[in-house]
């Protein structure tokens, strides 16, 4: 089994991520329910008439991927991996107004090439003239880490040396609508919002594009090793404990040796008790958290395993993202974990390299 | 040598057959199932054909038992029926006894209810239920609970190579170890959008599609979904399960030359071919038969016929596009041809490409027109889809 390393990222979120860098400027929100993502300039790596016809969701990914590309310094990834929980949102909800709104007729196929749930995966292809494996998964909360289990199986499985990974979701102004209406996202009343200690149900929206350039050899630009990945569909809350301790049996792992353990929640006091649950395998052990800084979304994890990897590297956690006071000399072994709803349960088990 | 990955059992529905036995009596009758739409509100009723599914929402939600206040989407639906079929022809009574899985592949999810609702939401509170059935994810979660199964879940969405690509998935799983079994395969329902959508792009035919045809018109939208259960071999022999088939080879290649087009000389399809080839560890003339993606678009069928030849030359082996009997099936096209390559396997036939009457031009091939029986012992099924997704799976007796 080969190993597989993160040699590269990229990230473009609802903080100022999309340099390189690591939470220098952070934003902290307690007042906006839906964030939207900071946009780069996209016209060093974009044509000018492509960034008018491509949704943001396509222009953060060619973004966050050229980034993690450039980082690793890998041309041709073996493999293009994408991880999208609601897809071409914007281009989706632009077809569908244009057929009720004009009852089904004076439509144009634009929006319909680009709404496919693949458009992000095949424009970096076709950027790279990438004939590579190409694959989308499309699976809420476990999008990403659905493309991790495949990129890391034929890494290991030395089927290809390089995967270039990534997870994108863009809001849309119907969709946010709809999850405003079925209390998906917060309300007005519930201010200011909090992540951690929050009373009221549903979360703080957001959109983002977090790409991982992945090779089976260690860099000077590596990260950390991603030792295994695991998701499950849905898991009782009474069984979070022994989802954790079973994987980490299964890597060899002991709690003892987890440095420390970043969790999803996302303020949605209805869901959060899975980490709190978690939380409490893991004490004195420090207990991270990152969606008060990006949001949630589908692909919200990708922000997750992009901040355990710049600690990972750094050997330092910053202050903004702790849960408790706890602190580790080393930190060697990160475990995460994320849900949404109850549903699509992931753990990732990063060590350094 | 890479381990065998067994398949144990299949479940499929589409316009032709609500059953694998229907669908196979179908394909050797010749009995299409490209007809008027009934189930869907459309401008273009009268101008396309389609390959739907003669049963309504609420006649599938009784075909399920779901209770009335249920908020399955009609992909979801069929995915379930389908799901449903392969397990039970797999013999699985306790889903969760091993480690098992499930891949599923859509291409729009559940919106066939989002088009219908997209507005109505915010008048009418009792259709917001529907709201949160609109993702690619929640259909494969509902077929998860409807069989009961708790695991490793996930869905694949490229386009029209989505079930092809869950097949490669599972059958990887298997491999690796990671699952001791995997439910395979994808669903997709009629939907104003993609009907809108093809119609755009103006490759939707205004008559009977026929693939490989020099005067093809372009392709019938069709419904459907099919499942396939794949086991280890450890699986297989522990439980003496009965095999109907391996997939042997797969492969998935991008044509990285436009978003929705094919290239000139196929070599997205060509280069999946090749990989597929290659991890069965099969020689070109070792195939007996090719399911081919065939959608009776004029790109389509140029693309994919030149890169036939590039992989078996001017002779190649018996091949045929199922498309004109149940319609281009979209994300579960590649799950139901898996169907009937298996089918072709068991029953050694090779099923007709109908409607085909004059060669293309451009080449000399031609499809087997007429239902024709023969040895098969490797089928080849390509899949294809936008954002030059190509996909390749091979299916071996042995």
């Amino acid at each position: 089994m080969k190993n597989c390393y993160i040699n590269g990222m990229g990230c473009v979120s609802a903080q100022k991520t999309f340099e390189s860098g690591f939470l220098e400027e952070i934003h902290l929100n307690e007042t906006e329910n839906v964030l939207f993502a900071q946009q780069p300039s996209y016209k060093e790596i974009i044509p000018p008439a492509a960034i008018r016809r491509m949704a943001k969701g396509v222009k953060m990914g060619i973004y966050a991927s050229t980034q993690a590309l450039k980082e690793a310094n890998l041309e041709q990834p073996g493999a293009i991996i994408t991880g999208t929980g609601m897809g071409c949102t914007e281009d989706s909800e632009k077809f569908l107004k244009a057929i009720l709104d004009n009852k089904e007729e004076f439509l144009t196929p634009t929006s319909f090439i680009q709404s496919t749930h693949n458009t992000v995966g095949a424009q970096i292809a076709l950027g790279l003239q990438c004939k590579n494996y190409n694959f989308t998964y499309v699976n809420g909360a476990v999008s990403l880490e659905s493309a991790l289990i495949d990129a890391t199986m034929q890494i290991g499985n030395a089927e290809i040396d390089s995967a270039l990974v990534g997870g994108i979701d863009e809001t849309a102004a119907h969709t946010i609508e709809m999850f405003q209406l079925n209390n998906s996202i917060k309300k007005e009343e519930d201010k200011p919002y909090r992540v951690i200690g929050s009373h009221s149900k549903g979360v703080v929206f957001s959109e983002g594009a977090v790409f991982f350039a992945l090779e089976n050899r260690q860099t000077e630009t590596s990260y950390a090793q991603i030792r295994d990945v695991f998701t499950q569909n849905i898991l009782n809350p009474n069984q979070a404990q022994a989802f954790i301790t079973d994987f980490l049996t299964q890597n060899d792992t002991t709690i003892d040796q987890v440095d420390a353990v970043v969790l999803g929640y996302n303020g949605d006091a209805g869901f959060d008790h899975f980490y709190d649950a978690a939380g409490s395998v893991f004490e004195g052990i420090p207990q991270l958290y990152y969606k008060h800084l990006s949001g949630e979304y589908n692909t919200a994890s990708a922000f997750g395993l992009w901040m355990a990897s710049h600690i990972m590297k750094n050997q330092e956690i910053p202050a903004v993202v702790s849960i408790n006071d706890c602190r580790k000399e080393h930190y060697d072994t990160i475990l995460l974990y994320n849900q949404y709803q109850g549903k699509d349960h992931s753990l990732i088990l990063l060590t350094k390299c | 040598m890479n381990k065998k990955v067994a398949i144990t059992g299949m479940g499929i529905i589409s316009s032709i057959g609500k059953t694998v036995e229907e669908n196979f009596t179908a394909l050797t009758e010749g009995k299409s199932g490209i007809s008027t739409i009934e189930n869907l509100e459309t401008i273009h009723k009268e101008v396309i054909k389609v390959g739907e599914i003669k049963i309504t929402n609420p006649e599938l939600e009784q075909l399920l038992g779901l209770s009335p206040d249920n908020n399955f989407s009609r992909t979801a639906m069929l995915g379930a029926y389908a799901a449903k079929q392969a397990i039970e022809n797999a013999g699985i009574v306790d889903m969760n006894e091993y480690r098992t899985g499930l891949i599923s592949s859509t291409s729009v999810g559940g919106m066939d209810m989002t088009e219908r609702y997209f507005y109505d939401y915010f008048e009418d509170e009792s259709v917001q239920k529907y709201i949160t059935a609109h993702d690619a994810g929640d259909s494969s979660h509902k077929i998860a609970e409807y069989i009961g199964l708790t695991g490793f879940v996930s869905t694949i969405s490229t386009a029209c190579s989505s079930a092809a690509n869950a097949i490669m998935m599972g059958a990887r799983m298997i491999q690796a170890g990671k699952l001791d079994r995997v439910i395979v395969g994808g669903t997709d329902a009629l939907a104003k959008f993609t009907i809108n959508g093809f119609k755009t792009l103006m490759i939707l035919s205004d008559t009977y599609n026929t693939p490989f045809d020099n005067n093809r018109k372009g392709l019938n939208l069709g419904e459907a979904a099919a499942f396939l259960v794949l086991e280890s071999e450890e699986m297989v022999q522990q439980q003496h399960k009965k095999v109907l088939g391996y997939v042997s080879g797969f492969g998935n290649a991008n044509d990285a030359y436009h978003q929705t087009a094919s290239s000139e000389n196929g070599e997205g399809a060509f280069l999946a071919m090749q990989k597929a080839l290659k991890i069965a560890n099969l020689q070109p003339s070792d195939i007996d038969y090719i399911n081919a993606h065939g959608t009776a678009t004029p790109n389509n069928d140029l693309s994919e016929g030149r890169a036939l030849i590039r992989i078996f030359g001017e002779n190649t082996p018996e091949f045929s596009s199922t498309k004109a009997f149940t319609g281009h099936t979209l994300a579960a096209a590649a799950a139901i041809e898996a169907v009937y390559s298996i089918l072709a396997l068991e029953h050694g036939v090779v099923f007709p490409n109908m409607n085909f009457k004059t060669p293309m031009e451009e080449f000399d091939l031609v499809p087997q027109t007429t239902l024709k029986t023969k040895k098969i012992n490797h089928v080849l099924s390509n899949s294809f889809g936008f954002g030059g997704n190509c996909s390749t799976v091979i299916f071996s007796k042995n």
